[in-house]
């Protein structure tokens, strides 16, 4: 016979319950099984009304995140071996609403990592100076950014920074961390028109460094270190316009 | 964007309360507060600092209540602890420096693991020159 | 983009500054603190050393360099602690509503422990 392991499932029906309950559902322990998998079983054969969100299944999409046993992880790459003999408790991410089930809501996300500028902006002085006009860069100069580029907004980082749970307002690890992502990017030029944001009373300064971020980022982004530079920056910029008002003007 | 703004959907949104207590669920977030606690031994350091020094400042006398003073067990007792958070903020913040901060040799960013043995040499240096200054010089 | 509390810009902000006195005083507390605190907290009293002669100790404490160096460290020390208590309080206990009062209480210890630390090395010895 197979061998089983019980995922214990949160269930929220808002028309239903009030608050969250947890049923448990056998699935088939397989080597080759990660937890979304089980997923998947429970909702092609034991209970269609399970709603979750999954995409690629190969840790790119960042849609699976979900808090199992526990920690933020992305499902797709949690393994149900791993967890063996179980049960393995399967809840939403931290820090969200819940719309459903395993369904949280992220509109507070999309708006904060629309808020940071993560995209190139370009110095209309200083044009391309590549021969057909493009944006030349050296590796060096890639390396730099490279990192925080890996990001794939699964938002585990924000379900593992007890700051962001205690205070919706903060901008947060991912969007801060996407933030340098641009500002250390040789083509960009929107460091300036980024920092009222990251420097504002939401910005890097309520983070305590925790470094939960880090620990829970799935593509070795390291948020944390992003932040902690960045106080270092906005520091510096400060005390540049205190000491040379001045030049800051410019 | 209008289902996110709508009141009827606000309202069926289910949002998880953050226990008083949050970081004792988790080891890691413990840690966290521990470390963030020693900052009242730091004060507490300070204060002990200043009545040393006012101490040694008065007279042979004061300074000798003073060693008597710090010699009686619920002193002994408060400064171990003590002792222990001020090495707990120690280690975890020369951990954390080097995250913050960049240095380049020959155009790349040294990485920060290697920037710790430095940063560690330095706090022995330190440590045995204000062991030298206090007592063998 | 405006402030949840109607707080002034990044420009006239004080948490950058904050934020370097803080750093500062990470630093020299890691560096002199845990030395200083295991010979008079524990070494002297538990008798694992002798303690310094009077004599000895007056004359680095109130030496010029050793006085400015003390002051350093206080006012440095007490700006890292009231910086790190003040997010332990409303971070740990969930009290971010009273930050402003939380702030004023932490800042302000600092404030009246560093004065009190430039008129001990300063004045009274």
């Amino acid at each position: 016979m197979e061998e089983r392991i019980t995922l214990q499932v949160a269930r929220y029906r808002p028309e239903q319950e009030s608050k969250p309950t947890f049923e448990e559902y056998e699935v088939p322990l397989r080597e080759e099984w990660a937890v979304l998998d089980g997923l998947n079983y429970v909702k092609d054969r034991l209970d269609g009304t399970l709603s979750y969100r999954w995409s690629c299944r190969m840790g790119i999409c960042g849609s699976c995140g979900m808090t199992v046993n526990g920690e933020p992880v992305l499902t797709c790459a949690a393994f149900l071996s791993d967890f063996a003999p179980g049960p393995v408790r399967v809840e939403p991410l931290r820090n969200f609403p819940v719309i459903r089930d395993l369904v949280i809501e992220m509109t507070d996300f999309v708006h904060k990592l629309g808020r940071v500028k993560p995209w190139i902006v370009a110095d209309d002085e200083a044009p391309p100076e590549g021969a057909h006009g493009e944006y030349l860069q050296t590796p060096e100069e890639l390396e730099e950014y490279h990192q925080y580029s890996m990001c794939i907004n699964c938002m585990l980082c924000y379900s593992a920074c007890p700051v962001y749970g205690l205070d919706q307002s903060f901008v947060g690890p991912a969007a801060i961390a996407l933030a340098q992502r641009y500002n250390m990017d040789s083509r960009d030029a929107g460091n300036a028109l980024r920092m009222a944001e990251l420097s504002g009373h939401d910005g890097v300064w309520g983070c305590t460094f925790v470094g939960e971020c880090t620990s829970a980022c799935p593509k070795g982004v390291d948020p944390a270190g992003a932040i902690q530079r960045y106080k270092v920056t906005a520091a510096t910029e400060a005390a540049k316009s205190l000491l040379l008002p001045r030049a800051a003007e410019k | 964007m209008s289902t996110s703004t709508d009141p009827g959907f606000q309202a069926r949104l289910y949002r998880p309360p953050v226990p008083r207590f949050w970081w004792a669920r988790r080891r890691s977030y413990l840690l966290f507060i521990l470390r963030e606690l020693s900052s009242l031994f730091v004060a507490w350091f300070v204060a002990y600092l200043l009545v040393l020094a006012y101490a040694v400042g008065q007279s042979e006398s004061a300074y000798q209540r003073f060693l008597d003073w710090s010699a009686n067990p619920f002193m002994i007792a408060l400064n171990a602890v003590a002792l222990g958070f001020a090495v707990l903020h120690a280690v975890t913040f020369f951990q954390a420096a080097p995250q913050a901060t960049v240095v380049r040799l020959r155009g790349r960013r040294v990485p920060p693991t290697l920037l710790a043995g430095p940063i560690f040499a330095a706090w022995v240096v330190v440590s045995g020159f204000l062991i030298w200054l206090v007592v063998l010089a | 983009m405006s402030g949840r509390s109607g707080r002034s810009g990044p420009k006239r902000s004080a948490e950058p500054f904050i934020w370097l006195g803080f750093s500062a005083g990470g630093v020299v507390a890691a560096l002199a603190i845990p030395a200083l605190l295991f010979l008079f907290g524990l070494a002297f009293p538990l008798g694992w050393i002798d303690p310094p002669d009077h004599a000895h100790l007056d004359a680095v404490v109130t030496h010029a360099v050793t006085r400015l160096a003390l002051l350093g460290l206080c006012v440095l020390s007490l700006i890292h602690f009231a910086h790190r208590f003040r997010f332990t309080l409303i971070d740990g206990l969930q009290l971010r509503r009273y930050d402003q009062l939380i702030a004023a209480g932490t800042y302000g210890t600092a404030l009246v422990g560093s004065v009190l630390a430039g008129y001990v090395l300063f004045f009274a010895i």
